[in-house]
């Protein structure tokens, strides 16, 4: 257990693939063309001193410690700036660079505290030891050391009087990060840092901690340094924020998290982070952590702390109970995106043979399910094709629905990179998204579509394509379903999906949407990114198919630079949808209804499984409120915050006999809980995060358990107790379980990935070092298959009541429900929700930046402050949804994707009016049979979206049996009045009935 | 009536516009037909203002006319020097480059024209572009910045790197103390440089050009942009912009002014890259002074032989030295390299103004070394001078009588860069201004030896560690006086003379 210290060669590697000889101080290296003297001899083990030079950064030759000598070349060039060449003789060591090396330090020292506060985190007392400095000769008369510390950042301080304007901090920020908050204030000796004339937290500073990482000295330091004192031990592990999945050092002092600092060898991050990871897990040592079980018989009785056992014994008592009298089926669980892999597998492992049915669901339904539908279907994979480092090869980036600056930081930080070095950027997005217009980038087209109109675009986008020439034919031929692209074909190039026929829909002018197609199809790589702009929505799936399509048709899909990838929202989206937490699967995507897939499992855990899926979220929601299920184990997700309609959440929860909550807190879900179980946090996880770019990452305890157990033994604890024996010795265990069951899973292992760093599935005897992009040479299911992709409006419409659409999102500091970031200093920057309104709509209200308004739906209301802005248009409001105070999710509707019930939280018809009351959260009551409601609405919904092809009916058929319960579609045939359904809904059932 | 009255910056300094008004209003009181054509200086700078009247094809010169002596010109009673042709200090040169500096109307294309003006670019679109560059490099043309780099070779490099863009840029920051040969040239004959520009552009095949000027030439930027407006048709297919400095002497320094014109604080880049294959926006640039770039009109016109005909060893060609500080005859020498500091100081400059004898040169600017009258013989070349501890530079003397302090011109050189360093190297940021400090305890005599030997050490540092040749030269003023001037530094003179 020691410090881990990465070793930096100074500058970057180079890219080129020939080498060429060099001498340096008598050895013979062969080293990459291009690659800096310093770099060279550094692979070789030969540190040459250096403190302005770093290998995240480009090389900038300002310290100029780092001097050599060159055969035949006159004076001391700095071997930082001076490229190797073939046969260069070079001398690191001599009497005349060590004078002028001492030199140097004499001049930093003159103008240097002298002893820094931090220690040896600051460098240059030691590297004056190391040159052999023993005496400052000069009287210095002016200096540094008088200037105050600015400790205004939360995390840091920046201490000028250790600084030695080395500039790594501002080139860190510039080439890293892309903020361009740090520059070089005055020049000669009144040159300094400066963060713009303001201090820190004022400035365009987003504590994305580059700065810090990169600064040599004292001067940018985290605080913890001063309050807790040096690290002595690090340890290796993943970022539990959203789905970039960065890899860090967790540099403790004894059993406390010191600082984190971003791994170089990340796959995902390499070395980079944002404010989320790099600072804000001070939650998990937050007085708020619940460390003991607590049980309670009704959710109006105050909890009562008991051990383990009892908490255990207690959960699986009711469970049983509820099973014996309301059937097996009454109860099911829900697996965590926040959990690791090993966690996530025990949990649908625990309902499907410890429940014995399939009411397994994930909080991926939320968010990425059409994500996993829409690239299954098309692709024949729920997965991203691309891994992040491919976007540096993309000439024409499509950014879809997502806002990465603000919720995927660090891959945004990749993106400005590539943006910057001239590729192209179009930005889908009702909202004027940071990405947009920043420093240095500005999107090439920005097209500000209605909310609820994705579909109407990707589609007049197509059709361009197809009815201008711009199609990739010889792709199309060689690697796609010719069926299924005529049919699509025929279907995309009708005038209905035109760009002038979409601009009445989406009010994005035709002649931009032809240049957006255009772009992107012209463009030697072209990839797509997107976000949850692209799923939550009532065509949430067809979206993403229609994205599908669109590289298909245009040949942008398996090699670098090109690709479709979805940016997941959390650690462990992927993950969790990997291990079969979907209702209607089995690990690796396998559909439950396949008996040979079943047999796997049958067998290694001796239980007979369910052929039939099992109960979605919302479905156990509506069978709650008519009285058909009533127990729920659900892990580390707070439904009654995220998911959409709250006060149906709650009615759902609140009519369940026995609701177990395994959280870090008392979230507000365990407000309707019986039975709460400690959860860990993921400073003291065993297991593995799988990212967007399908990267399985270790996620390795750094400090004890707080509750003492881990939270896989905690489910396999309750599986025991329903008589189910469910045991590992750890969670390494777990993952050879998962790798034998799985075929994409094949090759991993713990011990596989702690030699690896990371490996991206399918890992098998193919990739035995895994996949970073996908269908390279044939898709995963065959050939890639185009899909119609008709554009239904959705339900929820204005009108004059409700004449504003709402959509939702994240700012960059706080993280989705808040539950952890809320818990941090992250508040200093956002610390309430707003209501985000254009000055035209809000001056016609009477509404002014800051006063509170109320905000109302067609199913609730709630205050927030409104912030006039013109990031949204006219007609468009925003809010974030990360304090459970500002009720976002009172307001948003029960509409749905059609495939998949991910909820469309990006579009609710709303009113906003000045409020003067500072009292929150009303809702309008519910009344009738919500399950039937829900059932007709989907059915019919469904129909729709399947477009009018030779037999739609069978399609639909296909899809009820395929993702809906027995329960469910019985009661389709039976409950509901056939003249509320659609005449292909009616024609299915009948297919259906059929055995 | 024809006069010329300089619109140069100098003489404007001492009186030119009023004269001109006065002369003006002079003629009208007589009645006179007089038409005034505000020409560049000749380069005679202790003559200014110098008005000129053209009789019968003579150019018949005026020095030192005032307001109240302006009626006199009119007259022909006030004081002259003759015919200006012909008057030695100015006919005694070799004027290649500034061939028609103070003849002509700046603005005149005819004029210029008529004076052999565009013949150079006649005959560069003949040629192809690597014969272009073979001309230049065969006339053994050197950069005129400071550093001396052979401009063909440079040329060259650009001509053969690849690019979908390549940029022609001037450097006229000219900040050296002392120099002023751009500006005369910019503000006197502002289509030489135009002219030689687009060659340069059509060698490398640049479609893109600035010229960076120094803020503090409000006259030469007004004038260069009128002059481009007006070349316009001329230069087809070659676009040309003024660009503005803003107050850093570091932006003359090439790659500090690279990053300017990208509009970035005036840095310098470490090298290589080099800006001929990436440089301005990342694309392969030519950077050239204004002295190099107006002198290749004439090589292109008349050929490279007859440009290399002049000068000595790989000096070659005619240099325009400018003569400045105490100094009785001030002004623009433009020769062939070879000729003496003696020459150029005592002859063409006739000593020091004071009077007193001259006790030191400053030669290049205000980071060139300081002589001694001992050092009077040596040839004003590139070697010549390296040989004797000093440089060319951008070819500016400045006299110092007996009076000078070199302990304090050493301070002066510390003080310079402390004020101009851009901050970004160790031994100019913090060096400059420890030198200075240090300077300042020998001059109170507190641990003369010690702080001497110190201030050597970072001479030492500053010269081989640092970035550019802001920091790596400014010990050479410093270590010129210490070693020329021993006596300022000694311990018994405590505060110098």
């Amino acid at each position: 257990m020691s410090l881990i210290i990465e070793p930096d060669f100074g500058t970057p590697a180079s890219k080129k693939i020939e080498t060429v000889s060099v001498e340096i101080d008598g050895r013979k290296i062969e080293v990459a063309a291009d690659t800096s003297i310093m770099r060279a001899a550094a692979e070789a083990g030969i540190d040459i001193p250096k403190l302005c030079a770093t290998d995240k950064l480009k090389a900038f030759g300002s310290c100029r410690l780092c001097v050599v000598e060159i055969d035949g070349r006159k004076g001391t060039p700095s071997s930082c700036t001076t490229p190797v060449s073939d046969g260069m003789v070079i001398s690191t060591q001599n009497e005349k660079l060590n004078r002028l090396r001492q030199g140097v330090m004499e001049l930093y020292l003159s103008d240097h505290p002298e002893k820094c506060e931090v220690g040896s985190a600051c460098q240059v007392h030691g590297m004056a030891e190391r040159v052999g400095l023993t005496e400052v000769r000069y009287e210095a008369k002016k200096t540094h050391l008088d200037i105050k510390k600015d400790e205004s950042n939360p995390y840091f301080n920046f201490d000028s009087t250790e600084c030695i304007v080395c500039n790594r901090c501002v080139r860190a920020c510039d080439e890293v990060q892309g903020t361009f908050a740090l520059t070089i204030s005055g020049r000669a000796f009144d040159a300094r840092v400066s963060s713009g004339g303001k201090n820190f937290i004022e400035s365009e500073c987003v504590s994305c901690g580059a700065c810090v990482q990169a600064c040599p000295t004292g001067a940018l330091k985290e605080k913890n340094l001063l309050t807790i004192g040096a690290p002595d031990r690090s340890v290796i592990t993943t970022c539990a924020y959203c789905g970039v999945g960065c890899s860090f050092k967790a540099e403790m002092k004894g059993n406390e998290v010191v600082r984190m600092i971003p791994l170089k060898a990340g796959g995902a991050n390499e070395g980079h982070s944002c404010v989320k990871g790099r600072f804000a897990w001070g939650y998990a040592s937050h007085k708020d952590r619940q460390l003991q079980p607590l049980i309670r018989e009704k959710i109006t009785d105050p909890w009562r702390a008991v051990s383990w056992e009892e908490a255990i014994s207690y959960a699986a008592k009711g469970l049983k109970e509820i099973q014996s009298k309301y059937g097996v089926d009454a109860i099911g669980g829900i697996t965590s995106s926040r959990c690791t892999n090993e966690e996530v597998y025990v949990v649908q492992k625990l309902v499907r043979a410890a429940f014995k049915n399939n009411n397994v669901d994930t909080c991926a339904r939320v968010c990425h399910s059409p994500t996993g539908y829409g690239l299954k279907q098309t692709f024949g994979t729920s997965a991203g094709t691309q891994d992040f480092e491919s976007v540096e090869h993309s000439d024409v980036i499509v950014l879809i629905g997502a806002n990465p600056t603000a919720a995927h930081p660090v891959f945004a930080s990749r993106l400005k990179q590539t943006l910057r070095k001239g590729a192209k950027l179009i930005v889908i997005d009702p909202r004027q998204i940071e990405l947009v217009r920043t420093p240095h980038i500005e999107a090439a087209l920005h097209l500000q579509l209605l909310p609820g109109t994705n579909v109407a675009i990707i589609n007049a986008l197509a059709h361009v394509v197809m009815t201008e020439g711009l199609a990739d034919q010889k792709f199309i031929d060689e690697r796609c379903d010719q069926e299924a692209f005529k049919e699509w074909a025929e279907f995309i190039k009708r005038p209905e999906n035109s760009p002038e026929a979409m601009e009445a829909i989406s009010s994005v002018p035709a002649q931009l949407i032809r240049e957006a197609a255009r772009l992107y199809a012209s463009a030697p790589n072209g990839s797509i990114y997107y976000g949850l702009g692209v799923t939550e929505h009532s065509q949430g799936s067809t979206m993403v198919m229609g994205i599908a399509n669109l590289a298909m048709a245009t040949g942008n899909i398996g090699r670098k630079g090109v690709g479709v990838n979805p940016l997941r929202g959390q650690n462990n989206v992927q993950g969790s949808c990997d291990m079969g937490s979907f209702p209607h699967e089995l690990p690796g995507y396998r559909h439950i209804s396949n008996s040979d897939t079943r047999a796997i499992y049958e067998k290694l855990w001796g239980v007979t499984l369910q052929a039939k899926p099992g109960m979605r979220i919302p479905n156990m929601l509506d069978s709650a409120i008519t009285g058909e299920y009533k127990g729920i184990y659900i892990q580390g997700e707070d439904i009654a915050q995220s998911d959409p309609n709250t006060q149906h959440v709650a009615a759902g929860l609140s009519a369940m006999d026995m609701v177990i909550v395994q959280d870090l807190f008392l979230n507000e879900t365990a407000k309707y809980a019986h039975v709460f179980l400690p959860g860990t946090s993921f400073l003291e996880k065993d297991g593995t995060f799988t990212n967007a770019e399908r990267r399985i990452n270790r996620v390795r305890p750094v400090m004890p358990s707080k509750t003492g157990k881990s939270e896989w033994e905690v489910t396999c604890d309750l599986a025991k107790a329903l008589g189910y024996q469910m045991h590992y010795d750890n969670a390494a265990q777990i993952m050879d379980e998962i790798a034998a069951t799985t075929p994409t899973f094949a090759g991993v292992s713990h011990a596989k990935l702690d030699g690896e760093g990371s490996m991206q599935w399918p890992v098998t005897a193919d990739a035995p070092h895994g996949t970073p992009v996908m269908h390279i040479d044939k898709f995963v299911r065959g050939e890639g298959k185009f899909v119609p992709t008709p554009y239904v409006p959705t339900e929820e419409k204005t009108n004059r009541k409700f004449p504003l659409l709402m959509t939702t999102g994240r700012v960059l500091s706080q993280y989705n429900v808040g539950a952890q970031t809320r818990r941090t200093k992250n508040n200093v920057w956002h610390d309430h929700d707003t209501l985000d309104i254009h000055e035209s709509d809000a001056e016609m209200r009477g509404i002014k930046d800051g006063s509170w308004i109320k905000l109302s739906s067609r199913v609730g209301e709630t205050l927030m402050r409104a912030r006039i802005t013109d990031e949204v248009a006219p007609g468009v409001v925003y809010t974030t949804f990360h304090f459970p105070e500002s009720g976002a999710n009172v307001i948003t509707t029960d509409y749905s994707d059609w495939a998949t019930n991910c909820p469309e939280y990006k579009v609710t018809a709303v009113q906003v009016e000045p409020s003067t009351s500072m009292v929150n959260v009303a809702h309008h009551g519910e009344t009738g049979d919500a399950q039937l409601k829900s059932i007709v609405r989907m059915a019919n919904q469904i129909a729709h979206n399947i477009p009018a092809l030779s037999a739609p009916e069978i399609e639909v058929a296909h899809h009820l049996t395929q993702f809906w319960t027995p329960v469910m579609r019985q009661r389709l045939q039976e409950d509901v009045d056939p003249s509320e359904l659609s005449d292909v809904v009616k024609k299915a059932l009948e297919l259906v009935k059929q055995p | 009536m024809k006069l010329f009255i300089p619109g140069d910056s100098a003489a404007q300094s001492i009186g030119a516009d009023e004269v001109a008004v006065a002369i003006t209003a002079e003629a009208a009181k007589r009645n006179l037909d007089i038409q005034i054509i505000r020409n560049g200086t000749r380069g005679a700078l202790w003559l200014e203002p110098l008005v000129e009247v053209e009789i019968d094809d003579k150019r018949i010169g005026y020095p030192n006319v005032s307001v109240d002596s302006a009626p006199q010109v009119l007259d022909g009673t006030h004081t002259s020097i003759g015919e200006v042709e012909k008057f030695p200090w100015l006919a005694k040169q070799d004027r290649i480059t500034y061939k028609r500096v103070g003849i002509i109307d700046p603005l005149s294309i005819d004029d210029y024209q008529a004076h052999g003006g565009f013949k150079g670019l006649a005959r560069a679109k003949e040629m192809t572009g690597a014969e272009i560059v073979a001309e230049v490099t065969e006339s053994g043309l050197r950069g005129r910045g400071g550093a001396g780099f052979p401009a063909g070779i440079k040329w060259n490099t650009v001509l053969n790197a690849k690019a979908d863009q390549k940029y022609v840029c001037c450097n006229a920051d000219e900040g050296d103390s002392g120099t002023y040969a751009d500006r005369i040239l910019m503000e006197a004959d502002p289509f030489t440089l135009i002219e030689g520009m687009a060659i340069a552009a059509l060698a490398v095949g640049a479609t893109k050009g600035f010229i960076y000027i120094r803020s503090e030439y409000p006259t030469a930027i007004s004038q260069m942009r009128k002059a481009i407006e007006i070349a316009k048709p001329l230069i087809a297919g070659f676009e040309l912009k003024v660009r503005v400095g803003a107050g850093s002497y570091v932006c003359g320094e090439e790659t500090a002014m690279l990053e300017s014109l990208e509009g970035k604080r005036g840095v310098v880049r470490a090298k290589p890259p080099l800006p001929a294959l990436e440089g301005l926006f990342g694309k392969p640039t030519i950077i050239n002074n204004v002295i190099t770039l107006a002198s290749v009109p004439e090589i292109i016109a008349s050929g490279a032989a007859n440009y290399k005909a002049r000068g000595v060893g790989k000096s070659l060609g005619t240099q325009v030295f400018q003569l400045a500080g105490n100094i009785k005859q001030g002004g623009i020498v433009e020769t062939g390299f070879g000729i003496t500091l003696d020459e150029l100081v005592n002859g063409y400059g006739g000593g020091t103004l004071s009077g007193r004898p001259i006790r030191a040169i400053q030669v290049g600017g205000p980071l060139g070394a300081y002589f001694g009258v001992d050092k009077l013989a040596t040839s004003a070349d590139y070697e010549s001078l390296i040989a004797a501890g000093g440089m060319l530079g951008h070819g500016g003397i400045v006299v110092f009588d007996d009076s000078v302090n070199l302990a304090k011109q050493a301070r002066f050189a510390m003080e310079f860069c402390a004020i101009e360093s851009c901050g970004k190297c160790t031994p100019c940021r913090i060096g400059s201004t420890r030198g200075m400090e240090t300077i300042d305890l020998i001059i109170s005599g507190k641990d003369v030896a010690k702080n001497k030997e110190l201030l050597l050490d970072l001479c030492e540092v500053m010269t081989e560690g640092s970035l550019c040749a802001m920091g790596g030269l400014t010990p050479m003023p410093v270590k010129s006086a210490l070693a020329n001037f021993p006596e300022d530094f000694s311990e018994n003179i405590q505060g110098g003379k």
